[in-house]
């Protein structure tokens, strides 16, 4: 079994990487929730949730709680086996979607062992095609909820949804053929690479990612990929004034979390893939040699640290008081460590570049959220039919064209 | 070598209960839940031989894009559970003969080509990427292209009987 599971040391090293991912997965999950009503509140001048705890920091766990203990009715005529299957098929394959997303270059060395950052051996050569593979997956759960439910609302919710996702998965696949083309692998490490710097350019940082070449190819991806997730403004399976909540009406509690926290965690993995694919991972966007851009971290990290201190002193209640200062510090400090320690800095440049994009992705899904109004049936299927593919295929072929130009007439 | 082969027997498992519940279930989602759980230990096997981009492409084409149409069209159709009528008392004796044919022949075949299959997974000309596309765009171009003519004729068909319904 060595091919498949290694040794038994790295056997272990991959689980508790699983439970860690696991843990940070359903942790940003659930602050993504809170960053969207925030967000969205500020969009429509609102406050967003400020009861639970300082800013509202507690909502998330408040909900969480809430999911657990409200009831959890199974209504009369379901199919059981389907009713029950649908929610985890979607929680599953969307935690599973986000094992394969690489989240750093180098390899921390800790026991003895080359430790990767994310959960796929790092020569896994079909990454963008495993990660296809289970979002074409993903459909079945939001399919299968529909139908099981045996209500109205819900069938029409999944039909819409599997209709969307088969027109717009086409869109999705075909709009990255051109930056496979570019880099000549699937590997998404070798993607990520593909933009960096070369020997003799050492100095291009953000010229070289591939969302200039494939401005295209971005415009079709990220938008096939908001209509896979199912978000505003393609998240007609869930249009409530039509179709009440679409295809988990039916679901309630934990059952409905298991929906909610498979729409996050996808925004997360599309989120990522965005980053991959086009805005070059991991690497920064300033030239190697602004040696001075790796404080940047600091830079920020410090500053923010610092204002959360000063607005904890100003909190209302006296848990903020405390708990915002506190965070304040540890913010700060650890700002700090990255100067005093050299090696850190240099390690989580890396990181912090692509978590960095992560959240600027993130934000600009709920930015469109609190933006955009829904699209009507027929103008999602006219736009994903009549616009997206064919220009994600004039892509394809303008992109063929150019590297084969380039291999008969280029410069060498 | 062992383990590789416990994961060969589970997946192999999976696909021969997934198949034959696919034949048992009556209702047709419930089948092609069946279905889909076959295409997905097929793909596990193709893993298990190396064959990566196979594995992938068996999961989007078949578990994704094709059975999400079935199950769509299960859907559409609000197919109800099937309903057992008096089996045809022919149909029995002739389906055995048939079924034992058919194994009788797969398994000849798998006999014969034995050595060759076991070849090919070694070589590893299957499990690139790149050995693939040249083997369907160098070597086998002509039935590739022939076939693709076909898929053409078949999405030509559908589209004139729609066409012929609504006029």
């Amino acid at each position: 079994m060595h091919f498949l599971f290694g040794t038994r040391d790295e056997l272990f090293i991959t689980i508790a990487k699983i439970v860690i991912l696991l843990f940070i997965v359903l942790t940003v999950n659930a602050y993504l929730t809170w960053f969207e009503r925030k967000v969205v509140a500020h969009i429509q001048s609102r406050w967003g949730p400020h009861r639970v705890g300082p800013h509202g920091l507690l909502q998330p766990l408040a909900d969480g709680v809430k999911f657990f203990f409200k009831e959890d009715p199974t209504p009369a005529g379901v199919d059981k086996f389907v009713y029950f299957l649908a929610p985890l098929l979607a929680l599953a394959l969307a935690l599973t979607s986000i094992a394969i997303i690489p989240f750093g270059p180098e390899p921390v060395r800790l026991f003895g062992h080359d430790i990767y950052l994310g959960i796929a051996p790092p020569n896994l050569n079909i990454g963008i095609l495993a990660l296809f593979a289970i979002t074409a997956l993903g459909v079945y759960g939001v399919v299968l909820a529909g139908w099981a439910s045996n209500s109205k609302y819900p069938l029409l919710g999944g039909l819409r949804s599997s209709a969307q996702m088969i027109s717009y998965e086409l869109a999705l696949t075909l709009s990255v053929v051109g930056v496979l083309l570019m880099a000549g692998t699937f590997n998404l490490r070798d993607i990520i690479n593909a933009q960096a710097p070369l020997a003799g350019h050492p100095d291009h940082g953000i010229i070289g990612w591939n969302i200039w070449p494939q401005i295209l190819g971005f415009f079709c991806f990220f938008t096939a990929a908001v209509a896979e997730t199912n978000r505003v403004p393609f998240d007609l399976p869930e249009a409530e004034q039509e179709l009440v909540a679409g295809f988990h009406t039916e679901y309630a509690s934990f059952k409905f979390a298991m929906f909610f926290i498979a729409e996050y965690t996808s925004m997360i993995t599309v989120s990522c893939l965005a980053t991959i694919m086009f805005f070059g991972g991991w690497l920064s966007p300033f030239p190697a040699s602004w040696t001075l851009t790796h404080y940047l971290p600091s830079v920020i990290l410090i500053p923010f640290g610092l204002w959360v201190i000063m607005d904890g002193f100003r909190y209302e209640t006296v848990l903020g008081r405390l708990v915002l200062p506190a965070a304040g510090t540890v913010v700060t400090a650890l700002g700090l460590a990255f100067i005093v320690f050299p090696h850190v800095n240099a390690f989580i440049q890396a990181p912090f570049w692509f978590l960095s994009k992560v959240l600027l992705f993130l934000f600009v899904y709920v930015w469109m959220r609190g933006t955009l109004p829904r699209f009507r049936y027929d103008q999602l299927m006219a736009f994903g039919w009549k616009l997206l593919l064919p220009v994600a295929l004039a892509n394809v072929a303008l992109t063929s064209f150019v590297i084969l130009a380039k291999m008969q007439w280029g410069a060498k | 070598m062992t383990e590789a082969l416990l994961v060969f027997f589970v997946l192999a498992a999976l696909a021969v209960i997934g198949a034959v519940s696919l034949i048992l279930q009556k209702h047709p989602i419930h089948s092609a839940l069946s279905l889909i759980v076959v295409m997905v230990a097929l793909a596990g096997l193709y893993l298990l031989m190396g064959a990566e981009f196979v594995a992938a492409v068996q999961i989007i084409v078949y578990g994704g894009a094709i059975m999400v149409l079935f199950v769509f069209v299960i859907m559409l159709l609000n197919a109800g559970a099937e309903e057992r009528t008096s089996l045809s008392k022919m149909a029995g004796p002739p389906g055995l003969l048939l079924v034992a044919a058919l194994a009788a022949f797969v398994a000849a075949t798998i006999a014969r080509s034995g050595a060759s299959v076991q070849a090919a997974a070694q070589t590893g000309a299957l499990s690139s990427t790149k050995g693939i596309s040249e083997m369907i765009f160098k070597d086998f171009v002509y039935p590739f292209e022939l076939t693709s003519i076909l898929i053409l004729v078949a999405i030509l068909g559908a589209m004139v009987l729609a066409q012929r319904e609504k006029s």
